[in-house]
């Protein structure tokens, strides 16, 4: 759309704070360390936006880990994320103190908010970016994406539109350091909400009944792919797994191959790790999952084939077959524990 | 109860290959196909009218070839498409898009129900369902599992990442769809060639009462830099050598090199 806005108007980086129970997201403080840099570039305030019951030391919290100002929507009507509150709230507030940019991550919440958000605002929004930096130059926010299925990556900016908006796909950002001598300031919104003007009502709200594995937080990983083989290859990676103390991870393919639960699949339509140690067992390379992965520290690949593109990426290769190698492995380490 | 269901036609990204040469993407010969997605959107809107009655139209932007995903759509069973094809559209983002399909919805008028997939496996986004939500003031009810009337309200299994929620809207409301809820169904021979007979109208900038400006590329907040192949590319790889009992003791030496045993 044409846009009516005097952009030199608006100043600040926002970043939007998930929380559960006062608990904030490890997304948002992804987010709050990626802000810090981002601000320092523009030389503005990072303010963190929050919104939930009884918040006060969550909000304390987030200076810790960066934020200059903490806006605080406490009410007992935003326990629980809505639509319309949430928007109608953020809005409302960057109408009036413009940020010209504002950062929500790629989460269920992040996404089914920022997207509305974006439209209230007249405001471009790019979607579960990769990377975010400023062009010093133009002071223009640059974000980084997977497109066409993640085979390609895009970079994609917004000159005309305030604030300039993006949601980070989890575990993209490294996490910032707490550093519990920050100080800031946090302002607490004034709020008048009823429950009756809220069109949507939630009747129930449970946790799901999955087991619920979040491979974001192991710091070893071992991921089998099509080239590992079967069903009973998958058992052995397990055992693998186990004995480096970390989680299996897994390709999209062997997650559609039923070996895997979704929760456990890496890459582009999966999540996004960055362990100590990710182990790729029969992983060909695909940039689908190594988008999800390459960022680990220290990356072991094994493949039967030589050229198999993953060996681009690993710091260490073994050409061989995983059916083969893996208990190899899982007897020596079995032999040095005792 | 009349739903619509807006539907994208997308490359099949699985397909996609790469030129050994240049290491570019070949983009030419990749199939076309209805975001899978937006097939769980179709089912459910066509189970919603078996229980409820009413009519499903089905809706898609896009080149002249996008004709061939709503005769497919109508093919499922639904009971009337419309097409927004024009060169004013083309290069929409995601706020662009919703704009267009909002203007659409406003000349279709009466509807109970807009009904999205979560997302297209293209671009990922998930973003024109709630824009276009916004857009039209409606409730927006995400990440749908399950769907039911009760009551002349609607209400809405989500999952909302670990949370299993239970919502309730007034209608009109806009659902976007799970991929794994409302399997699609396999479209039966006669209603497949009953939709070759359907006239499909293809609506253009003149239809809809809108900016001019706010179409397509123009009319799209966010700009595309530049497109790249991503390079990963460490260099740096050393290869263990050996048979599997060699390998293994190189495996674990390495690891306790860097610490991590």
């Amino acid at each position: 759309m044409a846009s009516k806005i005097d952009i030199s108007e608006y100043r600040g980086v926002w970043v939007f704070v998930e929380q559960t129970e006062g608990e904030p997201a490890r997304v948002s403080l992804e987010l709050l360390g990626k802000g810090r840099e981002l601000a320092d570039k523009l030389g503005v305030v990072l303010t963190a936006f929050l919104l939930g019951e009884s918040v006060q030391d969550t909000a304390k919290e987030l200076i810790f880990f960066g934020a200059d100002e903490v806006i605080v929507a406490d009410h007992p009507l935003l326990r629980d994320y809505r639509t319309e509150l949430y928007t109608d709230i953020i809005s409302e507030q960057a109408m009036a103190r413009k940020p010209e940019v504002l950062i929500v991550g790629a989460s269920p919440i992040g996404r089914d908010l920022a997207p509305r958000l974006s439209f209230r605002l007249n405001a471009g929004c790019t979607a579960d970016c990769t990377g975010l930096d400023i062009d010093e130059e133009s002071r223009l926010f640059v974000s980084t994406r997977p497109a066409f299925g993640g085979n390609v990556m895009a970079t994609i900016i917004c000159p005309e539109h305030r604030p300039q908006m993006s949601t980070v796909r989890p575990g993209v950002m490294a996490l910032p350091e707490k550093d519990d001598s920050r100080e800031g300031q946090i302002i607490d919104l004034e709020l008048q909400l009823d429950e009756d003007a809220c069109k949507v009502k939630i009747l129930e709200s449970v946790k799901g009944a999955s087991e619920g594995v979040n491979i974001q937080d192991a710091e070893r990983i071992v991921a089998i792919g099509m080239g590992a083989g079967d069903k009973e290859t998958f058992d052995m990676i397990k055992e693998l797994a186990e004995l480096l103390d970390g989680e299996v991870g897994a390709t999209r393919f062997a997650v559609e191959a039923g070996w895997v639960s979704h929760d456990r699949q890496i890459g582009q339509t999966g999540k996004t790790v960055r362990p100590e140690l990710y182990v790729g067992c029969g992983i060909s390379g695909a940039v689908q999952h190594t988008a999800g992965m390459s960022a680990s520290k220290m990356i072991i690949a094994i493949n039967k084939d030589p050229n198999a593109e993953v060996f681009k990426i690993a710091d260490y290769g073994i050409v061989g077959d995983v059916r083969k190698v893996v208990p190899a492995i899982i007897s020596e380490l079995k032999n040095q524990m005792t | 109860m009349n739903i619509i269901v807006c539907i994208k036609q997308v490359p099949d990204v699985t397909e996609v290959s790469w030129d050994p040469e240049t290491g570019s993407l070949i983009r030419k010969g990749i199939p076309s196909i209805i975001n899978p997605n937006d097939k769980n959107a179709i089912e459910a809107a066509l189970q919603l009218r078996e229980m409820n009655g009413g009519e499903v139209t089905v809706i898609s932007m896009g080149p002249s070839q996008v004709e061939e995903a709503l005769r497919e759509a109508l093919g499922m069973g639904v009971d009337r498409a419309i097409q927004l094809t024009a060169k004013q559209f083309a290069g929409s983002d995601t706020w662009a898009t919703a704009y267009t399909l909002g203007l659409a919805m406003k000349k279709i008028g009466q509807y109970d129900l807009i009904i999205c997939g979560k997302e297209a496996i293209d671009g990922m986004t998930a973003q024109v369902g709630p824009q276009l939500a916004e857009y039209l003031g409606l409730p927006q009810l995400a990440y749908a599992m399950h769907i039911e009337v009760v009551d002349s309200k609607v209400r809405v299994k989500q999952k909302l990442g670990d949370l299993d929620r239970l919502l309730e809207a007034p209608m009109p409301a806009l659902i976007t769809v799970e991929r794994e809820a409302y399997q699609p169904r396999v479209a039966p021979m006669d209603t497949i060639l009953e939709a070759y007979g359907k006239e499909i109208p293809v609506w253009k900038p003149d239809d809809l009462n809108g900016e001019v400006e706010n179409f397509g590329l123009t009319g799209s907040p966010t700009k595309l830099r530049k497109v790249y192949t991503p390079k990963l590319i460490k260099g740096k790889i050393e290869m263990l050598e050996g048979g599997p009992e060699d390998v293994a003791r190189k495996f674990i030496g390495k690891l306790k090199e860097k610490y991590i045993l």
